[in-house]
């Protein structure tokens, strides 16, 4: 039996007693067909926990109205997060998630993802969980291409454990842990994205809820590990941060140029280097095989060789070859 | 070579033959001559022959090459440890035949290549000496390429004319092996295997032969303890997995990701031990008992993680072949100092299961209680081996595969409603639904390692966090209701009861063995559940004198072994002492039954 099947749209009980290495059944997820997507109140779960004002309120809202408009239905999503504010979105969605550890919410993600491929898994996070603690974890899966959304909520200061300096902090950000003014030269996660090999990179910010929107329905579209930072405004400890890039507040949204190939690597890198606010939009865009597909493909190949025989049977033939 | 006994000559030669119970053959090499390459043709002959086998290696922690043995004890009777002394040490080189000469019983035979060794007179009175020229005589038969390679198989040609072993299976093993695109390595690897069978050997006076063996039941199967505990978790189900690279975990991993895609499953190799153990707790929420493992320094990495699995209470399976630590320690020995991680590693009240498989035999069969275990209670469960057990090859009764091969695929029934972390269940055994599943109340639940509410949402209620630690606890409890009762090995009172945990059953029933033969009242207890213990220790240790710990860890600073540690603290008994070593070797049997009675006597 596979671990690529999936239940079926109808959420049929999988065989219990099917024991038969049967090729795999299905590497997409099931067509939802005329079934109604989800409502805001049955997809809104506690109240959120953060401050009134955060920007974290956006995109929570901007998820609702994904799932929504994508007629989404509660047996395709998974919400995974890791730890700190923007981390605590899985209690706010009503649907199957996990709230797992600082940093490590990607390779948590990769195991559902590579397993059940039938489940769109959306990952959300901070800048210190993405970038600081899982920064390993962050290059990898983008190399590996797992398929997945991940959603950065970038608000440059660590909130939860109220305000030291972050992985984004700019250079002179005055937090707890650097009194005087941040000493470390910042992350800029769009070109770490682009450099680790991430075939999906868009950038977006809170305050331009249709473009928050538009980056997660053409995220959620690829084939791949797609990631988006999102510039998410910590009213508490680092208000005004995104003033420059809101046009609210006397400041531009620039977007990606039109005439930008969103292939072209080098030029994707050059955008991102472009000083705050900088670009909104998609800075590359390519199309890879997925690690599901390859591995897939090793699955497929291997079972060729022992179509019709047993799980059992199989096991079999290793033994037999150690008498 | 026990009981042996003299019997007629064969009618082809002059040479005596002795009838022997059981032989204990040491190779000494390095690592690159192909010394294991013997060993496990040797074995896999014991296991085909219905005889009993166990191996024993050291292999050298450098990258390539290096000082490196291997013993392989053959009995028609049943073998429990891999033998103190050696009948007979086959060495290479000089320093092989230096360093191991005392690893020989008095008497014993040391066969070597007259063209690297020079013996030393001194040896020459207390162990028989026989030379052959085994590099040139090895370069002669195939053909003088000035390479000696094949040097091993011819060596073991040697062996099988000295042992009476079945030559036409020794050669159909060589095929196997050997077998494949290039024909001439059968070719040559017959060629030099036929050159040391016919090889004189007139200065050897007897040669031997074994009893037969007792008919089993069921055909014989031979592997290593990482192919046994792989093979194991693949019966049980498990078809997701993630890793990282670590000696001696790694052949696990290797395993998984060659033979997990057949059955439509996959490993995958991770970043770093914690990506592995995050992945695999993600294969696990997504419905199906995943698997990770590691050694030494990697479960140290792994333990915030398996406390988030404590805590949410998700199915695991965490294999860790124990090496000698700490940090990176002796890579390549043996030490059984991971019990109190596996027990306790990580911060917080953090429940888990940890089992100890005995044997090679008993990887398989551990694999997939540890995976029913996992399951039933939706817990962590570690899986205690050790290099020792990882590495040695044993032959065994074949699994009934038809009948312990079992699916786990995740059920997707909708339910009507589900909480993960419901108080109300008994004993607090709850199971997870895996994503997927329709829940017709419409209330999802979150798997957490936060303290959370029956669905899994957050909580700061104090109340909240006593009853779901209770919860936590309470079905580990309870879980020890499951194991099967606790037996002794020899009569259930007496003077002293060697209690040993994991791959220290083996040597310590051996040492039972020998002592009850001469009248000792010792007997045995073999723990494969450490965590929880089993019910009914205490009844045990009644009918004892003394209750000696024999475990492969250091005394630590209060004196006492890891388990012997964890013994005493739960029974307060000040009768529960320790026999630890941490030479980074597996116990001779003969130590085990000095160190007992030294201290059986002191406490006397």
């Amino acid at each position: 039996m596979s671990i690529l099947t999936s239940p079926t749209p109808a959420a049929t009980p999988a065989p219990a007693s099917a024991t038969a290495a049967t090729p795999l059944t299905t590497t997409t997820p099931p067509v939802t067909g005329e079934r109604k997507g989800l409502t805001k109140k049955e997809i809104a779960a506690d109240h959120p926990t953060w401050c009134p004002g955060c920007g974290d309120f956006s995109v929570l809202a901007l998820y609702f109205k994904l799932i929504e408009k994508r007629k989404m239905i509660h047996e395709q999503i998974t919400t995974i997060a890791g730890i700190g504010c923007s981390s605590r979105f899985p209690y706010f969605v009503q649907a199957h998630g996990a709230h797992f550890i600082h940093g490590r919410a990607l390779p948590f993600a990769s195991g559902i993802s590579l397993s059940r491929p039938d489940l769109h898994v959306f990952v959300f996070g901070g800048d210190g969980d993405a970038f600081s603690i899982g920064g390993n974890h962050f290059s990898h899966t983008c190399r590996k291409n797992i398929k997945m959304t991940y959603c950065v909520m970038d608000n440059w200061v660590y909130g939860l454990t109220k305000k030291q300096t972050s992985p984004t902090s700019p250079l002179g950000f005055k937090s707890k842990t650097d009194l005087w003014g941040a000493v470390d030269y910042p992350i800029n996660p769009m070109k770490q994205a682009i450099a680790a090999g991430a075939t999906f990179v868009a950038r977006t910010t809170h305050t331009n809820p249709n473009h928050v929107l538009a980056m997660m329905e053409a995220a959620m579209d690829h084939d791949g590990f797609s990631f988006i930072e999102c510039l998410s405004e910590c009213v508490e400890f680092y208000e005004g941060a995104f003033d420059a890039s809101n046009p609210r507040k006397g400041g531009v949204f620039k977007e990606v140029p039109k005439d930008h190939d969103v292939t072209n690597e080098g030029a994707a890198y050059a955008l991102a280097g472009d000083p705050f606010p900088g670009y909104f939009g998609i800075f590359y865009k390519n199309s890879k095989p997925t690690k599901n597909a390859k591995e897939a493909e090793i699955i497929k190949g291997y079972q060729s060789k022992v179509t019709g025989l047993k799980d059992w049977q199989i096991l079999q033939k290793n033994f037999d070859r150690m008498k | 070579m026990s009981d042996t006994i003299e019997a007629a000559a064969p009618s082809t030669g002059a040479a005596k033959v002795l009838k022997i119970n059981e032989a204990v053959i040491r190779i000494a090499g390095n690592s690159q001559d192909g010394i294991q390459a013997i060993g496990g043709f040797l074995a896999r002959l014991a296991g085909r022959s219905e005889q009993e086998v166990m191996t024993f290696m050291t292999i050298p922690s450098t990258i390539s090459g290096g000082p490196s043995i291997f013993q392989v004890r053959i009995g028609s009777g049943e073998v429990l440890s891999a033998g103190d002394e050696a009948d007979m040490l086959l060495c290479f080189y000089q320093h092989s035949y230096e360093d191991h000469i005392k690893s020989l019983k008095l008497g014993g035979i040391v066969l070597f290549d007259a063209d690297h060794v020079v013996p030393n007179p001194a040896y020459e009175e207390n162990y028989r000496h026989v030379g052959v020229n085994i590099s040139s005589l090895t370069v002669e038969a195939i053909g003088g390429t000035g390479r000696d390679k094949g040097k091993n198989i011819f060596a073991m040609g040697l062996l099988a004319k000295i042992f009476d072993l079945n030559v036409p299976k020794l050669l159909k093993l060589i095929e196997e092996r050997f077998g494949g695109k290039d024909p001439s390595l059968v070719a040559n690897a017959t060629t030099c295997f036929n050159a040391g069978y016919m090889h004189s050997l007139e200065n050897l006076l007897k040669t031997f032969q074994f009893f037969d063996p007792e008919k089993k039941d069921r055909l014989q199967v031979v592997m290593n303890g990482n192919e046994a505990l792989a093979y194991g978790l693949i019966a049980a189900g498990v078809r997701f997995g993630a890793g990282y690279p670590i000696t001696p975990w790694s052949d696990i991993m290797e395993l998984l990701r060659r033979e997990l895609p057949k059955y439509g499953g996959m490993f995958i190799q991770t970043e770093d031990e914690i990506a592995a153990v995050s992945m695999a707790l993600g294969g696990s929420y997504a419905g199906r008992v995943a698997v990770t493992g590691s050694s030494g320094p990697g479960i140290s990495l792994k333990t915030e993680a398996i406390g988030w699995a404590s805590m949410a209470e998700m199915p695991l399976v965490i294999v860790d072949v124990q090496r000698g630590g700490p940090s990176t320690g002796m890579p390549t020995n043996v030490e059984q100092s991971d019990l109190n991680i596996a027990c306790f590693g990580g911060h917080g009240d953090s429940p888990r299961v940890v089992l100890a498989p005995v044997s090679v035999e008993d990887c398989f069969y551990t694999a997939i209680e540890a995976v029913n275990l996992a399951r039933k209670y939706s817990t962590p469960v570690f899986i205690l081996t050790d290099q020792g057990i990882a590495t040695r090859i044993e032959a065994f009764e074949e699994p009934n595969l038809e009948k312990v091969c079992q699916d786990i695929s995740p059920d997707f029934t909708p339910v009507a409603e589900h909480k993960p972390y419901d108080l109300s269940k008994p004993n607090g055994i709850t199971q997870h639904i895996a994503p997927g599943t329709k829940v017709l109340s419409g209330k999802y639940p979150i798997a957490t390692g936060l303290e959370h509410d029956e669905l899994g949402h957050p909580t700061g209620s104090s109340k909240l966090h006593s009853l779901m630690t209770a919860k936590r606890r309470n079905k580990l409890r309870q879980l020890a209701w499951d194991f099967p009762k606790l037996k002794t090995y020899g009569p259930n009172e007496g003077q002293i009861l060697l209690v040993s945990w994991g791959s220290g059953q083996g040597p310590v029933r051996e040492a039972v063995d020998r002592a009850r033969s001469i009248g000792e009242a010792i007997s045995g207890l073999s723990l494969r559940y450490i965590n929880p213990l089993p019910n009914g220790l205490e009844q045990i240790f009644k009918g004892f004198h003394h209750i000696f710990v024999v475990e492969l860890n250091d005394e630590g600073t209060y004196g006492f072994g890891q388990l012997a540690a964890l013994l005493r603290a739960r029974y307060c008994d000040p009768r529960i002492q320790g026999i630890t070593k941490s030479d980074g070797l597996t116990w001779k049997v003969k130590e085990i039954l000095d160190r007992a009675r030294t201290l059986a006597s002191a406490k006397a």
